[in-house]
Parts: structure tokens; sequence; C-alpha cells
């Protein structure tokens, strides 16, 4: 049987998840040059949002498509607080400070959130199950795709939907552009950039969240480490699509699933290639797309449109 | 402005610092509260165990039973003129910390003993240090071969460090012993074999493939999995069509749970078999109620079926710890007691006092210890091995893992 439709869906799933979390590096990058390491922790403190809903919010036995909207809405919540938290108290003191001194401050807040959520979280020293939408896996031929996965698979192009038309139509979102372009001379012309900082903070961090939940969707777990590899893999994304553009964001996020999966499924296949092929090694070929892709295109695959950094 | 930027960072450091004191409590539990039996020494038991992350369920099981054994022998004054106490130290299944608790453990000079580690990795990094310090570690979960009879334990075996034992039976038999099982009493001849590239994992894989080819069943794919990660949907697609009627794996159950329960969803409906590392509550937890039917073979007799259990399971319960004793908990209680009688043992030697070098007389009394524990007899071959070598196949109903059948692994 022919297994390539499904490891591409497969693939897809896994790179909308990337994307996800890959537009909030992208769009922090595009306008303060930060590389927001914290940001895959968001991405967590979003997901445990939800779960915090869900459990300690809503009554016990409350339906899940009932519970879904209140979940991704405390999941945006916290995430989108927590990041302008970290905006406010960790990155805007240090906005003139040499490039490094955030770099640093980032890791460093990864870190404590991590162990924030480990040592206050009830229950979070080991992963918490995270409850499922329930009914049967949805079979279009070949292909089968899991009920958890179904709320990925609309909330990833619908995300990006509304994001390219904030960014493009609304005045806010043609402020970023203009502070991503010029941040002094957008200042002279009356745009309020810090206050576009902090949208395009919350904005990273709502999608985030986002993500956050459709990962406790798809896996049935969280816990407090889940954002650290997620997050690299994510960071990554951005700088495969071109670090600075949304939708580059997207499809790095693409490609770096799809990679993935396909050197799992069949690297293995070659002859001679059987050692190198297994889900071990599939992070080593995402990597050595990465560097191909980088030497050809040194600004990513959508590196070039500057013009809709944001 | 500049003073108010000063007062967030400010803010932000304390905030930073409050978090790093909570992380260092994780050493917490040093002194665990474990009765005082009147003056005269005082003799510490140490406990390198997973106390956080994905292992704690496990690792909380074996300081817990490790607790009650100190606590009963200072009940009992079990050793005349010592007092024993525990203290437990989190390796987060990590070697690296394994190894930083290792010397810290063999600093203390109270320490005549160490209980654990319940990961094969980590016991690699620990071994050499407590080795030459002649501290004896008594291992109640490592099931890697290597740990006690050398890299070439296939073929050529060595002792390799004088002051490690363990309680537990080793992956040498419990792999051939699930693959006898699978073959001859569920009947499934072909298999996929997945593991997670650990010493554990890989080790439990490569003798299952062994005695599972030599009985006659075919390994129709092998695939090694990333710990870190937990999208296994390209492995799971691949398995379903392999067209295998059951799965192996080499591994633990916080990536078994997620892994059966992808397969399953991916379409195939065949059942998982792992070792001891995916026998707990939580593994059907993470599985959902697709896991029904997986297996998993675990060292030793169910607990809670043996008589000589009965004891143990009772204490444990009017202990009133929190958390399960889990897989590991009788070949924990077993494993502090046979510290404890290795101690006795080398105190009555020395006329009811501590010799000065204690620890490698302690070590040489293991070698000698014998008992009835609560999981049968306790006693250790010339590798330091468990020389009790039974196992018990367990499968999921229902959500919790069940005894189905208990064997001794025979050649």
């Amino acid at each position: 049987m022919n297994e390539l439709p499904q490891q591409l869906v497969n693939g897809l799933l896994l790179g909308s998840m990337y994307g996800l979390v890959a537009i909030g590096y992208t769009m922090v990058y595009g306008i303060v040059q930060l590389i927001n390491f914290a940001h895959g922790e968001i991405f967590m403190t979003g997901a445990f949002g939800a779960l915090t809903v869900y459990v300690y919010i809503l009554p016990d036995g409350t339906s899940m498509w009932l519970a879904l909207p209140c979940m991704l809405l405390g999941a945006i919540i916290v995430a989108v607080l927590v990041a302008i938290g970290a905006e406010r108290f960790a990155y805007r003191p240090l906005r003139s400070a040499p490039r490094l001194a955030p770099l640093i401050t980032a890791i460093g807040l990864s870190l404590a959130l991590q162990q924030a959520v480990w040592a206050w979280y009830p229950d979070a020293k080991s992963a918490r199950p995270f409850p499922q939408i329930p009914g049967g896996p949805f079979h279009l031929g070949s292909v089968t795709i899991q009920t958890g996965d179904v709320f990925l698979l609309l909330a990833a192009p619908i995300s990006m939907a509304v994001l390219g038309y904030f960014v493009m139509k609304t005045r806010t979102g043609r402020g970023m552009q203009a502070t991503a372009q010029d941040p002094d001379t957008a200042k002279l012309m009356g745009v309020n950039t810090d206050r576009i900082i902090v949208v395009a903070f919350a904005l990273g961090a709502a999608f985030a969240a986002v993500g956050g939940l459709a990962d406790g969707l798809k896996y049935g777990q969280i816990d407090f480490k889940m954002g650290f590899i997620l997050g690299l893999k994510a960071f990554t994304a951005a700088v495969l699509g071109g670090i600075g553009n949304i939708y580059g964001a997207m499809i790095g996020g693409l490609v770096l699933g799809v990679a993935e999966t396909l050197a799992t499924a069949y690297i293995a296949d070659i002859p001679g290639m059987d050692k190198f092929g297994s889900n071990t090694w599939a992070d080593v070929w995402a990597f050595v797309l990465l560097i191909l892709v980088l030497l050809f295109r040194p600004q990513g695959l959508l590196g070039e449109r500057v013009a809709d950094r944001a | 402005m500049r003073q108010r930027s000063l007062i967030a960072i400010t803010a932000a450091l304390a905030a930073g610092a409050l978090t790093l004191t909570a992380c260092g409590s994780r050493d917490g539990d040093k002194n665990s509260d474990s009765g005082d039996g009147g003056g005269g020494t005082t003799v510490t038991i140490g406990v390198d165990a997973p106390l956080t992350g994905d292992l704690s369920a496990l690792g909380l099981g074996i300081k817990n039973s490790a607790d009650l054994a100190v606590k009963t022998a200072n009940k009992k004054n079990y050793v005349k003129g010592v007092t024993f106490k525990l203290q437990a130290r989190d390796d987060q299944a990590q070697p690296s910390s394994g190894q930083q608790n290792a010397v810290t453990f063999v600093s203390d000079k109270s320490v005549l003993g160490v209980v654990g580690p319940l990961n094969s990795s980590v016991a690699e990094s620990m071994q050499k240090v407590f080795d030459d310090a002649k501290l004896v570690e008594v291992s109640p979960a490592n099931t890697g071969p290597s740990l006690t009879q050398g890299p070439d334990w296939r073929t050529k075996k060595v002792r390799q460090h004088p002051s490690y034992f363990r309680t537990a039976t080793t992956d040498a038999i419990q792999g051939p012993f699930a693959a006898q099982y699978v073959y001859n009493d569920a009947k499934k001849k072909k298999v996929f074999v997945i593991d997670d590239k650990k010493t554990y994992g890989a080790g439990l894989a490569g003798t299952f493939t062994d005695e599972f080819k030599k009985l006659g069943g075919q390994v129709v794919g092998t695939e090694h999995i990333n710990p870190d990660t937990k999208d296994f949907s390209a492995v799971a697609t691949k398995v379903k069509n392999s067209g295998a009627d059951v799965v192996y794996y080499g591994g633990e159950y916080p990536q078994a749970g997620p892994l059966s329960k992808q397969i399953k969803a991916a379409g195939a409906k065949i059942p998982l078999v792992g070792g001891d590392g995916i026998n707990d509550a939580t593994y059907a937890k993470l599985a959902g109620p697709s896991a029904a039917g997986d297996l998993a073979t675990s060292v030793g007799a169910p607990v809670e079926k043996l008589d000589s259990a009965k004891q143990f399971v009772d204490d444990y319960k009017a202990a009133g710890y929190k958390e399960e004793y889990a897989a590991y908990g009788g070949y924990s209680y077993d494993s502090a007691w046979a510290i404890i009688e290795a101690v006795k043992k080398v105190v009555d030697d020395n006329g009811g006092k501590l010799p000065d070098d204690a620890r490698a007389k302690v070590t040489e009394a293991m070698a000698k210890v014998s008992f009835d524990g609560v999981t049968g007899k306790v006693s250790f071959d010339e590798y330091g091995d468990a020389t009790n070598k039974q196992l018990t196949v367990y499968k999921v109903d229902n959500g919790a893992f069940v005894p189905v059948k208990s064997g001794t692994f025979t050649g």
C-alpha cells in the first residue's frame, strides 16, 4: 500500500505546529531584531492555560465542543499576558542595550518560565494528560486524520489568513510594517512604536497559544519542557522561511515538518542508508536541509519580500 | 525613567532568584524523617532516583519503599546501636545528575550504601564513582546486562564493579522471556521492533529480537525513535504498512504511551509489547483506551500476589505515602534491606561498633547477604546480579496492567 499521502499529511500537521510558533519568532525579530528564545515557553504556558480552564474552571463533564472555545480563550489570555509581561519587564529595559544582552535575557527567561511551571503548577512535575476531542478518526481514501488533528488543520490556515489581513489592511498592521522598515522614521510619522512592539509580542503569543492548545489535543499530554525542543524547531522554521517574513514562517514550518517526516519514512529504504533513516536521524536531515537552503538562499525561502516584514 | 527601568530589572532579578531557590529545593527530603532509634551511630542510606520529571512515578515509589525499610529497621532496632537515616537525591533520569549525586554521596562519610538508580544509563555514570570509594550501590531496577557482566556479556562475562549489586533481573532474560510469550502464548509471528537507542531500550530490543528469530518468528521492520519528541506519526504509518501483527518497544512509558496511541490511531490495531520500563499505571493513561491488550514483562512476580510481600503492602499503606510503590517498590525495599543486613553483619563482626573502613566491609558483606525479602529470597551471584530470576507478563485491561503469567526463565 502506498503510504506517501499519509506521511505527507503527518508532515503537514507537524509543520503547521512549527509554523504557528514560528510566526511569533519572526514577528518579534522583524520589529525589534530580537530572537525571543522564551517564545517556546510562551507556547507552553498557553497549553497550560488551556488545561487550567478545562480542569479548574469549567465544571466537570463539560462537552469538548463547548469547552474548546473557552480553552482557546484561556490559552490566548495566559500566553499574551506572559508575553506582554516579558516584553515590559525583561526586554523593554534593555532595548538600547547591546544586542547580546536581551538575547541572554531571553534564554534566562525561558529557563525561569519552565521552572516556574515546574515548581508551582499542580502536578506539573511530570506530564499531565490533556483532554481529548471524542469521536473516531476520519478516513479520506488511504489517509487517516485524527480527531485531535482537525483543530490544527482548521486553526493554522485561519490564523494565517487573519494575520495576513491584519498586517496588510489595518492601521496597526501598517504601523507594524513601518516600524519594521525603519523604527525612527515610523516614530517621526506618529507611529507609537512602543505600542506596536507590544502588539507584535501579543500577536506572536496568541499564535503560540493556538499551537499549544493544538499540541495538547494532538498528543494528549503536556509538560513543562514541551516548548523547548518545539521552540528550537520553530525558530529553525522561521530562519528557513526567511526570518522577518510571516508567510515565510508558515512555509518554513511546513517544509521542516514534511522533511522530518519523509526522512523518517524513506531515507532508510535507500540502499546503504538504513543506518541513517530512523526517527532519531530526522532532526539531522532537517538541519541538513536548513544548511542547504541557507547556502543557496542565505535570506531564507521568502526572505526577499522585505516589505512584508512585520 | 532611569530609575523605573532599574526597578523593573530588580523585580525581574528577584523573580528569577525566587525561581532558582525553588529549583534548589529539588534536593528536598534530604532528611526524610525516619524516626529516631535513640543514641548511637547514624548510618545514612542514600537513594538516587528520578523524583521529578517523566519517570517520577517510578522514582518516588523507590524512594518511599526504601524509606519504609529504613523506618522498619529503626523501629525494630534491627542493628543495635545504629540508627538509619534516608537521604534521597533526584537524578531526573539524567546520567550527569546521577554522577553529581554519586559524588555528593561519597563525600558524606555517614553514607554506607545507596539504593538506585532507576535507569541503566544513569548507573553507568555512577558505578565508577562508587567503586573508587568502595561505597556499595544496590539498584532495584537496572536491567542492562553489561552493568554487571561487562560489554561482551553475550560471550565473556566479566564482573565490572565489585561495589555494584542489583535486585532486579536483567534484560538478558527479560527480552527472551517476552519473545517466548509473544511467540508461544500470544501466537504472534510478525514483529516490528522499535527502540529508543538508550542502554536499556536497545539492549532489550536486541535480546528480544535474537530469541524471537530463534523461535521462528519474522522481524518485518525495525525503527529507532528520538525520546525527546512525541510525534511518532511517521513511524506509526510505517508500522501499519509493514503488516506486523505485534510491535515490540524497547524503552520507557513516557514515549511508549504516545507511541502505542499513535500506532493504533494510524490504523494498526496490534498490541505493543514492552519491558518493565513501560509497566506503570501512567502508561495506560498516556496511551488512552486503545492500549487495551498491550503487554509488558516485568522482573519478579507481582508484589500483590506474593505471600512474602503481604507485610510490605500493609506497612506501605499504613505509612500513608502519597505515591504508589509502583513497579520497583518491593525491589527497592529489598535493596535497602540488603544494605541494612550488610551493615548489621559488619557491626556484629566488629563487636557492636562500626569499623573505620566500614564502606569496604559493607561492600564485602553484601556479596554474602542472604535473606527472605519482599520479592522472595534475596542474594547475589558472582557478578552482583540477583539470584532470583522470576518474571511476569502483564496485560493492559481496563486502563491498568494486570498480571497474566508468571514464570522462571530457563535457557
